[in-house]
């Protein structure tokens, strides 16, 4: 028996801030006192709140520490383990809380989270499937044994799932139709080809809990009457795929996967594919065709996968946050327990991935129908540095972007399509003032240019026009006509293209004209950009009469730009100036402005 | 299923499931452009061009792979549809050089046509365009990948149809091309070069080099014509402009090859323009050849043979035939030779064909291929022995990868090589050389003893089944997979696949008739068919395609030393009556000499005189040196010729005769289609048609024959011969006809044996597996066709396509 568990957050996003570090640290420290074996220490999934990684969660003591290194375990080690005693400073201590706090409980950005799906995450050993099991693992496979294969396809539509990959189709009836499509041999495929820029929802939950992905499958097999199922997961993954190697080795081991499981005479088996990186490929027919070895290009539905899927043969395919639901809803009850949670059309909880100019940048979930401005400044603690919220991009390059004025409008499938954006798989970029609007929609569209597969006329051609549109306002060379023809250009696209990539990809174009033409009007007519992106259409200026002349911005500017006393106020060369914006980032005072090109400052930073 | 109703702009149609909404559209004759469309080919959807509005739909729905659903309300015109597909050709015109005003293509190019249709005038999208090099590196065809509109017809084509897989769509996104692996030149791909890719390109991306600067669409026309190299007989119109034939497309419309052709068809035709052809009659005086008239050249003709006749008899004459000669050449050449008293008129179709013709007249009682090619792409199963169809009949191959493509074939291969089919292939045995008749004799024991036989069909439709069984039972599984090398196993899965199907055809060809035992190898597969009752059926059958144009057609008029037109019999008493009452000459009751007995015995053999139309035996007979020596030593040697070809070089006179496009005539192709062949040009100098030299030639020897044209010939010919009374040039406009056609209202026969055979009963052989000496089988099997063509390489090697050959070699 161990004293006490000692979980390192294990997930790519801590590993990056340096949790193997303080892990060795943390086990020479243990040794250096010979209390080593007395401790369980677990490279567990992601609790979900990035920001304040590497974290460490030591129970049963139920203590939360953030922000470590490696120098921390020293003390760490010596008054916590050996003492028994808190280190307070290590605790969490964020603007929005009085004093430093010690547990989940009791952090704010935890306060409006509900964990279905990362219930494990983070709590247990992802390579154990002895922990999975004892938190209830692999208890709804078990009972999909014994019942009708319609009747778990009846539950999960009663649950009102709907896929969490984007496009939001109801998860039971999909697999009802591959149940009852013909055919001796069916395939269920799990997409794990997460590509939006900013998501990390479903690397998570691979990396967290991969059981619940190998359940979810297993259970979707019985559903529909397969014995085959394959993970299509991005080979930039190589954490997940490695967990879920070992979860299905294990898997073999314990019986829960092979022939004759458990001695009901259902067999299954599950292969992983890694994929290449391309954007498209998480488009399920392109996906289709990357595992069965074919260049990775979508096709034309129908007919669809539930009636043609791999290679010809009837197939279910669903994202990684779809099939870890699964074994919520497939357990006693579950399928009532979850339609509890939501809104009248979108139930249970949805991952979002918290990025960009947000406080608490991570991973969250909340149950559907919470509304942005809870997301935004309840989770995710608001705006960083506090500047004005200005928009959220939902659903990544295929989504579009939420403004101040729709803050209050409630996450569910049905109210982001009417306001111009899609769930998709759940990242949330959080934008302020200092985000230029062209520059955003510029950005994400040259995203799916580049991975735009070349198929169809519509997609390969006319998102690279859209671009030419987009590089041509935003370098200051816009002209009236552009906007009715990014307009146009847009909504053919939308309206032509072959898969759901040419379909959506416009619509981050589309959203930012809708609620922020002003900003594209700005861009044309006057050459100016507000924000200060765009970096052909402003000028830098020092206001005078606020500058103290700290020189600060003088020993930022990389091309010396910037001259003037100490305690004098400074000037900026603009012939020189590059506009990479190092002296704004500097500047103590503010007191650095975007203007006009050749005019007078009239906006500050 | 019940049909489906709906509504397209306005109007009710009802269709079957699974029809697309373009071809609902079709129906109604409402026209919805296509550019990656091809209905041979698998759903692309990927030009977006064909967009259509279907009311209650998210987005616009692409016709051509979307099938229709109950109730559907379609516009295929609606402003937004219009404008959706303005767009599409904007943005294809923005990356799309607008040279129009040169560009080959210009006047058929569908891209020009759709943008008139919609108004497109040019783009608003300007920017980055494409900007790759001309690709004329190749000797057939130039790339101009920036004018590719990336539909991927060519791709289809290439990977679906032909299975060469040579192109394929490269890099991505914006940059997204279509080439050989790793962009590599075409030359060193596995491009085959039959041309279509460059057919099937809706803009100007690909262009024969044949045709660059010859001529725009317009200014052609078109002149549908018959293939001149193998007995598939594909259907092509000739594009002539100025009298000169400047290339050559397929005709779609043709039921024998739907729009496909091979690298024969599509570029070997330039020998027509070759400064090779004769174009006057040569006669030799002191070993050099000089031009003289026509009426020199008939003069002494004439005195020739008539002083030969007088010396040595009618039986010193000999005519050797051309299996390339039209129908109404291969007529009046035997006619004329019989008029002069002898039956002494063969072929050289002897060597090659010979044993597998008479293999199947033993077996069914007719020599001709069982089924029809269009039906191979329906069967079940197919079972190819000791083919190579990718070189000798590439559009026969194309049929077969259709049948496992669309229609679910199994396919079974045996071959010592690996040829392109065994890709696709479920059963590939490579067997020892020379093991095919105990490969195929183990298959029909195994057959019989799992009872996969058809018991019905062989106790009412063959006879000699009892000895056979019990002859073949030496034939087990293990002993053949001693003899072929095979593994038992596959030997079984092999006999199963082929026994079990519905419809199972048999496929070989003239590879079979290289093998030493190949009259057995024909004998055993004719076994074979009759066990599983597959003869005497739709898309089922026994497939034994000709290696020349019109050997089936030669044999049919006759030109064979014991039988007239349609096989009638020299030794029955009526038939000569008929002849001669036709004729206004009695006919020799004495069969003639065959080709074979001519060059095997020399001068023993009598002959003094020989006519030779369009052959050159010195080169196909094998024995070269005797050859030229036999010829060299006869009194009058007569070649009728395009070119001045090894063995004119030999002869006293040689004729100017036409070539196929310079002349009308008829060609009855290896599944007995009789086709119309038309004239496009006139032929070089003073050629002439072939049938006129022999008509002109049989006045001046004295013989009343009044043809106006081909079109009386074959008149005359219809009224003499069973299987083509029904036939007429009017009748053969458009699809030819398939004999049997005895009635002018018979449809034709589309495949062979039904009811009953030609003989009756279908006989079993019993035929034994010999082993072949291993140096005999190396000079028979090692070479693929294209290499071994005989009469076809007298034209291929006066064509482009000749470098082929070489390479390969």
């Amino acid at each position: 028996m161990y004293e006490k568990h000692l979980m390192i957050c294990g997930a790519t996003g801590c590993i990056s801030s340096g949790s193997r570090s303080v892990e060795q640290a943390l086990v020479k420290e243990l040794e250096n006192h010979g209390i080593r074996d007395r401790y369980r220490l677990v490279m567990g999934g992601c609790p979900g709140f990035c920001e304040v990684g590497p974290i460490l969660v030591i129970y049963p003591d139920e203590v939360f520490y953030c922000h470590l290194t490696p120098k921390d375990m020293v003390e760490l080690v010596e008054k916590h383990l050996v003492g028994g005693e808190i280190v307070e400073r290590l605790l969490y201590k964020g603007p929005d809380v009085a004093v430093p706090v010690r547990f989940y409980d009791s952090i704010p950005f935890y306060a409006k989270q509900k964990f279905n799906v990362l219930h494990n995450s983070g709590i247990i050993d992802p390579e154990s499937i002895d922990e999975y099991i004892m938190r209830g693992g692999y208890r709804a496979f078990t009972r999909a044994l014994t019942i009708d294969s319609l009747t778990i396809c009846e539950e999960v539509k009663e649950s009102g799932l709907r896929g969490r990959g984007g496009a939001g189709f109801s998860t039971g009836q999909k697999w009802e139709f591959t149940n009852k499509a013909p055919g001796p041999k069916k395939y269920v495929v799990c997409n794990a080809d997460e590509g939006d820029p900013g998501a990390f929802m479903d690397r998570s939950i691979l990396e967290g809990d991969p059981h619940a992905i190998l359940e979810g499958m297993l259970i979707c097999g019985r559903a529909i009457g397969s014995n085959e199922g394959y993970i299509y997961c991005r080979a930039e993954y190589p954490l997940a795929i490695k967990r879920l190697k070992i979860a299905i080795s294990q898997a073999l081991e314990y019986g829960l996967l092979g022939e004759n499981i458990l001695g009901y005479g259902f067999n299954f088996k599950i292969n992983i594919k890694e994929g290449a990186g391309a954007f498209v490929c998480g488009e399920e027919t392109a996906l289709l065709a990357s595992i069965e070895g074919k260049r990775g290009i979508p096709r034309p539905r129908p007919p669809f996968p539930a009636q043609s899927g791999l290679f010809g043969k009837p197939t279910t395919i669903n994202n990684v946050e779809t099939l870890a639901n699964i074994p919520l809803i497939v357990r006693e009850g579950g399928a009532a327990e979850f339609a509890q949670i939501g809104t009248a059309g979108s139930k249970g909880t949805k991952v979002f991935a918290l990025a960009g100019k947000i406080r608490n940048t991570g991973l969250c979930e909340v149950p559907m129908g919470i509304t942005f401005r809870e997301i935004i400044y309840d989770v995710g603690g608001g705006i960083k540095g506090g500047r004005e919220f200005k928009a959220v991009q939902a659903g990544g390059p295929s989504g579009g972007c939420i403004p101040t004025e729709l803050l209050d409008l409630p996450i569910d499938y049905d109210s982001l399509n009417k306001a111009g954006a899609i769930m998709g798989s759940g990242g949330l970029v959080v934008m302020d003032e200092s985000t230029c609007m062209v520059d955003l929609a510029r950005y994400f569209l040259s995203f799916t240019q580049k991975e735009s597969c070349g198929k169809c006329t519509p997609c390969r051609e006319g998102t690279m026009r859209m671009l030419e549109i987009l590089n041509r306002i935003t370098g200051g060379f816009g002209n009236p006509e552009d906007l009715d023809t990014l307009d146009s250009l847009a909504h053919s696209i939308k309206d032509s293209s072959l898969c759901g990539l040419g379909q959506t990809c416009p619509n981050p174009v589309l959203s930012t004209i809708r609620y922020f033409r002003h900003e594209y009007e700005e861009h044309i007519e006057e050459k100016y950009c507000r924000a200060g992106v765009c970096k052909a259409l402003f000028s830098y200026k020092i206001d005078q009469e606020r500058c103290t002349g700290c020189r600060a911005c003088v020993k930022a500017c990389p091309v010396d730009a910037i001259t003037g006393e100490k305690k004098e106020p400074h000037e900026i060369d603009q012939g020189r100036c590059t506009h990479c914006g190092s002296c704004i980032e500097k500047c103590r005072q503010d007191c650095i402005l975007i203007t006009r090109v050749g005019r007078e400052a009239d906006v500050s930073n | 299923m019940s049909a489906i109703n709906l509504t397209i702009n306005e109007l009710a149609v009802e269709v079957t499931p699974g029809t697309t909404i373009l071809q609902a559209a079709r129906q109604l004759d409402i026209d919805i452009p296509t550019f990656c469309y091809d209905p041979e080919l698998a759903p692309n959807g990927a030009c977006r061009i064909c967009v259509v509005e279907v009311e209650n739909a998210r987005t616009l729905i692409a016709s051509c792979v979307t099938p229709v659903a109950p109730g559907m309300v379609i516009h295929t015109e609606s402003e937004r549809v219009i404008n959706a597909r303005k767009v599409i050709l904007s943005l294809m015109v923005a990356n799309h050089p607008l040279v129009c005003i040169t560009c080959e293509k210009t006047g058929e190019c569908r891209l020009q046509d759709y943008c008139y249709r919609y108004g497109v005038t040019d783009s608003k999208y300007s920017g980055e365009v494409k900007e790759l090099s001309l690709d004329d590196t190749n000797t057939f065809f130039v790339r101009d990948m920036n004018k590719c509109i990336l539909c991927g017809i060519c791709v289809g084509k290439c990977q679906e149809v032909v299975g060469a897989g040579a192109i394929d769509f490269t890099r991505r996104g914006f940059i997204s091309n279509v080439g050989p692996a790793f962009e590599d030149s075409i030359e060193d791909s596995t491009c085959v070069f039959c041309g279509l890719c460059i057919d099937n390109c809706p803009v100007g991306a690909l262009t024969p080099k044949y045709s660059l600067g010859q001529g725009r669409p317009w200014q052609v026309k078109q002149v549908r014509a018959i293939c001149p190299y193998c007995g598939i007989g594909c259907n092509i119109n000739l594009q002539v402009k100025d009298d000169q034939v400047i290339g050559v497309k397929p005709v779609k419309e043709s039921p024998v090859n739907r729009g496909h052709l091979c690298v024969r068809g599509k570029f070997g035709w330039d020998y027509l323009k070759s400064s090779d052809r004769l174009t006057a009659p040569l006669v030799k005086s002191d070993g050099v050849f000089v031009e003289v008239s026509w009426e020199e050249a008939f003069g002494l003709i004439v005195d020739q043979i008539e002083e030969v006749k007088l010396r040595c008899g009618d039986d010193a004459l000999f005519g050797l035939c051309s299996p390339k000669a039209s129908n109404e050449e291969a007529y009046l050449f035997q006619k004329l030779i019989r008029s002069l008293g002898s039956n002494n008129v063969d072929s050289f179709t002897r060597h090659c064909h010979a044993p597998a013709v008479n293999a199947l007249m033993e077996a069914f009682g007719s020599a001709s291929m069982t089924n029809s090619i269009e039906e191979l792409a329906e069967t079940g199963a197919i079972l190819v022995v000791g083919a190579n169809l990718a070189e000798s009949h590439p559009v026969l191959n194309y049929r077969v990868r259709e049948a496992v493509r669309r229609s679910g074939a199994r396919l079974i291969v045996a071959h010592s090589e690996t040829i392109d089919l065994v890709d696709i292939a479920h059963h590939y045995l490579p067997l020892r050389m020379g093991s095919a008749v105990a490969l195929v004799n183990s298959l029909a024991n195994f057959i019989i003893e799992e009872g996969l036989h058809d018991r019905a069909f062989i106790d009412k439709r063959t006879e000699g089944f009892e000895i056979f069984r019990k002859e073949v039972s030496g034939y087990t599984i293990k002993y053949a997979a001693e003899v072929t090398g095979l593994a038992e196993d596959e030997l079984r899965a092999a006999a199963r696949a082929y026994a079990v199907a519905e419809r199972a055809a048999i496929v070989s060809a003239v590879d079979t008739d290289r093998h030493a035992d190949s009259a057995n190898l024909v004998l055993a597969l004719a076994n074979l068919a009759l066990l599983t009752g597959n003869l005497g059926r739709e898309a089922a059958g026994l497939y034994l395609p000709y290696g020349e144009n019109n050997l089936q057609g030669i044999a049919d008029m006759g030109a064979l030393p014991g039988v007239l037109t349609g096989y009638q019999s020299i030794k029955e008493k009526n038939v000569r009556e008929k002849f001669a009452r036709a004729w206004g000459v009695s006919i020799n009751v004495k069969p003639g000499f065959t080709v074979t007995d001519i060059f095997k015995h020399g001068k023993k053999s009598g002959i003094k005189a020989m006519y030779i139309l369009g052959e050159n035996p010195v080169t196909c007979s094998g024995e070269h040196l005797e050859t030229a020596a036999f010829l060299t030593d006869l009194d009058l040697l007569v070649v009728q010729d395009i070119y001045m070809t090894e063995t004119a070089s030999l002869a006293d006179i040689v004729l100017p005769a036409a070539a196929f496009a310079e002349q009308e005539g008829t060609y009855t192709n290896t599944e007995r289609r009789v086709q119309l062949s038309r004239k496009a040009v006139e032929p070089p100098g003073e050629a002439f048609p072939g049938w006129a030299i022999l008509a002109e030639l049989a006045g001046w020897l004295g013989f009343d024959w009044n043809y106006d044209g081909p079109q009386d010939i074959f008149a005359e010919i219809a009224s003499l011969t069973h299987q083509y009374a029904g036939i007429d040039y009017e009748r053969l406009n458009e699809q030819g006809l398939q004999w049997p056609c005895p009635k002018g209202d018979h449809p034709g026969t589309k495949f062979l044996h039904n009811g009953r055979f030609s003989r009756g009963l279908g006989r079993f052989s019993v035929v034994d597996y010999e082993p072949q000496a291993a140096d005999n089988l190396s000079i028979c099997c090692s070479k693929g066709h294209f290499n071994c063509q005989c009469l076809s390489e007298n034209l291929s090697r006066h064509s482009v396509i000749n470098t082929l050959r070489n390479n390969n070699v």
